[in-house]
């Protein structure tokens, strides 16, 4: 059902135009150069037949770089060999296309063709005998007459989703213990540990200024039976300790001498926040710019995150090494079903 | 000459280059180690703090006070310790150049020796964190693997995991230290300078130091993907894919669909 529109495209009839606008149809058909030129097709051809010798010789050169410039475990040679085999792989296929489609748009028929689009509905004959054929399977099933079989289908049918759906919504249901979002590894007397160096940490050695990120005691692959435990603990119990000068500290609840310690784990989305500006006391989180203040107890002084991060209450012990004295005063991290607040 | 020659198949001729040899390798080392140790002891002579006073006083006083003492615009430099005069000083931070967001690196005003001799004289002021020696900050002594999981959890949030630097607010930033000189890393990291925190030889020993700039040394190695776009992560890289990878697609397929001359 094509029209040539070479020589008929003023024929074409405009349906269903809402009024004012008139169908422009296409562009009348310009000749190219090629078509009464033949040096200007000869042209082409060259540059046709150009392009696949470029293809040809990107093969060869993916070829001969694939042996002769070898990665050889520097990251320079590295980079030299990807480079040759990637421009090599970029003229092989490159050419190959290029040189397609400009054949195809210089030297070959250029005649616009218009199609129709087939109707989309089906011709009564057909729709008839679709009907007819339905009708006669329910019939030679006899599944008005027989009852038991037609309740055995429906219940084969109305059982086949389980199968499918309680795995699902069981392996949902294991994250639903919420007790586990509720506590984190640290206790009264557990002390803090530096991360990744897993030292103890003495209240004198902590300078004003100083950042150090904090893991709890009992926090490392010895103690913990395998490493997703590890990680699960971990993504809970990471702390920022901080020190200022006393002075700054709006509230010194769970402080020691100026030294406080806060969840790493932002209370919006959990993006661990540590990004600490030692002159304004600001602590920023990278993955949405909440923003805040160590010294007025972490609370939020800019960005989408709602509460202050949780205050890990510390002290030290009889050797002067600083301690926890509790748990995190509420949940980690950010709100969950059923928070309170 | 021709003697020496002639005796070169004597019987005590290996002994007497093997003398030879030692003299010539324990000269070697005694030249190479006192350059080394010059390079590294700061000599805080009295002259160099008087001349460091001089110094202070004719281009830091106007801000930090004729005896460091602080004033309203500028803190109090007593106590700071060499390091954070050598850090701020040596990278160009200080004398600052406008009252800007962060105070930024820029051509050093001083040279080296007027450098440490300004250090010298804040030092003299009150203890403070020194500046290290030079193998302390040789990051061939270091472990750049250790130097990795350091940098990954005390660095990384703010100077970016390839160290290129990220933003902070208000127009503070975290410069990038993949240009920064060893012993800048380790001054900027014991004594903190401006919004970042410090981190004291509790924090990350020397040794940890140490680790960290071998690990910054080797990413000036540069990344084996090639092109690393600024290495300033997901945002560049989309933009990169969004208008040069989709651009170069959107002109193929209108170079594809027009009509040839």
């Amino acid at each position: 059902m094509s029209t040539n529109t070479h020589d008929s495209h003023d024929e074409l009839v405009v349906r269903h135009a809402p009024e004012g606008v008139s169908d422009p149809g296409l562009p009348p058909h310009t000749p190219r150069l090629g078509d009464s030129d033949p040096k200007a097709a000869k042209r082409s051809e060259r540059i046709v037949a150009g392009l696949f010798g470029l293809s040809v010789i990107g093969s060869i050169l993916v070829v001969v770089s694939f042996f002769v410039v070898k990665p050889e475990g520097t990251v320079e040679s590295i980079q030299r060999s990807n480079m040759f085999l990637g421009l090599g792989l970029a003229l092989a296929l490159g050419g190959i296309g290029f040189a397609a489609v400009h054949w195809a748009k210089s030297l070959m028929n250029d005649h616009e063709k218009v199609e129709e689009r087939h109707p989309q509905r089906s011709s009564e004959e057909d729709r008839a005998g679709a009907v007819a054929v339905l009708k006669e399977g329910a019939e030679d099933s006899g599944i008005a007459r027989r009852s038991a079989l037609k309740g055995g289908l429906i219940t084969a049918l109305a059982l086949l989703p389980l199968p499918i759906a309680l795995p699902l919504i069981g392996n949902v249901g294991a994250d639903w213990k919420v007790s586990k979002f509720r506590h984190t590894m640290w206790k009264r007397g557990t002390r803090l540990m530096t991360d990744p160096t897993y030292r103890p940490i003495r209240a004198a050695d902590v300078t004003i200024g100083s950042v150090v990120h904090v893991i709890p005691e009992g926090l490392n692959h010895e103690d913990l039976d395998h490493d997703q435990k590890f990680m699960d603990e971990k993504a809970k119990a990471v702390v920022l300790l901080v020190r200022l000068d006393e002075r700054d500290l709006k509230h010194t609840e769970g402080s020691y001498h100026g030294i406080v310690a806060f969840s790493k784990i932002c209370t919006h989305v959990g993006c661990p926040v540590a990004l600490y500006e030692q002159q304004t006391h600001h602590l920023l989180c990278p993955c949405h710019q909440s923003t805040f203040d160590v010294s007025d107890g972490a609370k939020v002084v800019f960005g989408p995150a709602k509460r202050a991060l949780p205050q890990l209450p510390i002290s030290v012990d009889d050797e002067g090494y600083l301690v926890a004295t509790d748990d995190f005063s509420e949940p980690i991290g950010p709100s969950f079903w059923e928070r309170v607040k | 000459m021709k003697a020496i020659a002639a005796r070169r198949h004597h019987r005590q001729a290996p002994v007497v280059l093997l003398v030879l040899a030692l003299l010539v390798t324990g000269a070697v080392y005694a030249a190479f180690a006192s350059t080394s140790a010059d390079a590294s002891v700061v000599a805080q002579t009295e002259t160099d703090i008087e001349q460091g006073k001089k110094l202070f006083a004719t281009n830091c006083a106007s801000c930090h006070g004729l005896n460091a003492e602080g004033r309203e615009a500028a803190p109090s430099l007593v106590g700071v310790g060499a390091a954070s005069v050598y850090f701020q000083v040596s990278t160009g931070r200080m004398p600052m150049q406008s009252n800007a967001p962060q105070a930024e690196a820029k051509p050093p005003q001083f040279d080296e020796a007027e450098t440490l001799q300004l250090a010298a004289y804040v030092a003299s002021l009150g203890a403070g964190p020194a500046i290290p020696t030079a193998e302390q900050v040789d990051a061939s002594k270091g472990d750049a693997a250790k130097g990795m999981a350091l940098f990954r959890t005390n660095c990384a949030m703010c100077h970016a995991a390839s160290g290129a630097g990220g933003a902070l607010t208000q127009g503070k930033f975290a410069p990038s230290v993949l240009d920064t000189e060893p012993a800048q890393i380790y001054t900027a990291m014991a004594t903190g300078p401006q919004s970042m925190p410090v981190f004291n030889d509790m924090t990350l020993t020397p040794e940890d130091k140490r680790d960290i700039i071998a690990f910054i040394d080797a990413q000036k190695e540069g990344a084996p993907g090639g092109l690393d776009l600024g290495s300033i992560g997901p945002v560049g890289e989309g933009l990169w894919v969004f208008i040069v990878g989709m651009g170069l697609l959107i002109g193929c397929a209108v170079w594809i669909g027009a009509k040839s001359s």
